[in-house]
């Protein structure tokens, strides 16, 4: 890695790290309420996890691409698991969930691998929403037919096909003057998709007075929308010289991120509050499934690297 | 080592997560009763137990599916220490009740299926006699419910593919044989100790 550009990245997202955990730590040393210590303790464990993505994304780019790739399918795999598992499914659809965990998501990857775009971009849309459905209905069980296979097919398009279009940055952009520095472009869309997540979180907390959708989510403020996402975009066009972009195109991919990113929360909030669930499973400890965290990149990511591949990348 | 790594790789391919409800992972002779819907739910439930209480711990299984291929047998009886038991019916020699109490000893606990098969049903069907038994010959031990979910979807009965869902085991208080209770009345109560559990 003898970019500097990323080594600067790495670096002050490590200091951000360490100067939240200090502060963290200041934080639960002082004795507060109840409400506080829980609090404290909440953010605590959240830091505690953001390490631990910290230090596995990082491992994954230091190995470039295979890493990535390899990262990206883990994730998408463990977050179908925690989909599927509260989604109602019937013994006919059995099959067709096998097909879907052990062939179709490795097939995905598989293809990034070897970079076959055209087919990358139409296998989960095209290919297997027309073939899963016959698989199911072979089986012979219609009952809630197009409720089941909808909702699995819903589950590949978000877990499987969104996820992977991020270590697709990686590898299937080609933009002229930027040549391998990729990793770097994907460093900086999980910075951005994440840090929006967390500066919306904070200003929401510390300003929230107006919720957007209460029916969906009573936690996602105006104050904490707007907040967040200006200084999202703020810190993301400050940015501009780790990316192919102008420091006004880096605002506005931002823009793009950021308010993507809040759509993909509130819509599996939505998703959540029907089924009348918190969390979408509890592998990361302070911050609920694999899922929670990754559903503002699940919708962010097919918008980022579209923007990027029309008007920044040659094909 | 090796039930070291088969509970792994079962731990990984179900996700099984144990929630001690009503009790604790204590080192103790209990008697595990669950929900019965796959061929999984032995292995995932011994999966999920911590390791100092796996090794003292006998699932009990159908001896005509654990000793169906070389593998299977090894499995069943190397790895899970399990007690096998006819399926179909008991003759007076092949008593699975008297089976069980030996293979538990004075240590070793057990896990147990009172279904007395696999129903594809979320809610258990009615309970065999088997549990009465046991804990009328053994009325000091601890009876603990488990309700095990979504293994059923994991691996369907008649499936030999798996679909990686994430099961869970919950673990409920324990119950007793009260002095004096009707086997029905004390398998109905031990029954609903299991779909209890569902509630959060």
């Amino acid at each position: 890695m003898h970019d500097r550009e990323l080594l600067y990245l790495a670096g002050g997202v490590l200091g951000l790290l360490l100067v939240a955990s200090v502060i963290g730590w200041f934080a639960a040393r002082r004795s507060l309420s109840d409400a506080g210590r829980a609090t404290v303790s909440n953010l605590n464990a959240r830091m505690r996890a953001w390490w631990i993505m910290t230090a596995v994304f990082g491992l994954a780019l230091a190995t470039g691409g295979m890493g990535s790739i390899l990262l990206f399918a883990f994730t998408s795999f463990t977050a179908l698991r925690e989909f599927i598992t509260l989604t109602p499914t019937r013994y006919g659809d059995h099959r067709a969930l096998f097909w879907a965990f052990f062939v179709v998501t490795p097939l995905q990857y598989l293809l990034l691998a070897v970079e076959w775009y055209g087919m990358f971009t139409i296998l989960i849309p095209v290919y297997v929403f027309l073939l899963l459905p016959i698989r199911a209905a072979a089986a012979g069980e219609t009952e809630k037919f197009l409720e089941r296979t909808a909702k699995i097919q819903w589950g590949l398009m978000i877990c499987v096909y969104c996820a992977s279009h991020a270590p697709a940055i990686l590898v299937l952009l080609n933009i002229p003057g930027y040549e391998n520095q990729n990793a770097k472009l994907l460093f900086y869309f999980v910075l951005i998709c994440e840090l929006s997540d967390v500066l919306q979180y904070v200003f929401g907390k510390t300003f929230g007075r107006h919720p957007v959708a209460p029916a969906v989510s009573p936690k996602k403020t105006w104050e904490g929308l707007i907040g967040g996402v200006t200084a999202t975009i703020a810190i993301g066009a400050g940015l501009w010289w780790a990316t192919p972009f102008t420091p006004l195109q880096a605002a506005g991919i931002c823009l793009a991120i950021t308010l993507m990113g809040f759509g993909g929360g509130l819509v599996m909030s939505a998703i959540k509050r029907d089924r009348g669930i918190k969390d979408w499973g509890t592998a990361i400890e302070g911050h609920g499934g694999v899922l929670d965290r990754i559903d503002s990149l699940c919708f962010a990511a097919p918008v980022f690297f579209h923007l990027v591949r029309y008007y920044f990348a040659v094909t | 080592m090796t039930s070291h790594l088969v509970a792994a790789f079962l731990r990984l391919l179900t996700g099984i997560t144990a929630h001690w409800r009503g009790c604790g992972p204590d080192v103790r002779q209990r008697i595990y009763f669950a929900n019965h819907s796959s061929n999984l739910d032995a292995p995932a439930l011994w999966a999920a137990l911590p390791p100092a209480l796996r090794e003292l711990t006998c699932p009990v299984a159908a001896r005509d599916y654990w000793t169906a291929g070389r593998v299977r047998q090894h499995l069943a009886e190397k790895v899970f220490n399990a007690v096998l038991i006819e399926r179909k019916a008991p003759t007076a020699r092949d008593n699975p009740i008297e089976d069980m109490l030996k293979a538990m000893g004075e240590r070793r606990s057990l896990i147990l299926f009172p279904e007395g098969g696999r129903f594809p049903g979320p809610d258990p069907v009615e309970f065999k006699a088997g549990l009465y038994h046991l804990a009328k010959k053994r009325p000091e031990l601890e009876l603990i419910p488990v309700l095990l979910d979504n293994l059923n979807r994991v691996l369907p009965k008649g499936e030999l593919l798996p679909a990686p869902l994430i099961a869970s085991a919950t673990f409920g208080a324990p119950l007793r044989l009260e002095t004096g209770e009707q086997r029905n009345d004390f398998l109905t109560r031990a029954r609903q100790a299991i779909l209890d559990l569902r509630q959060n």
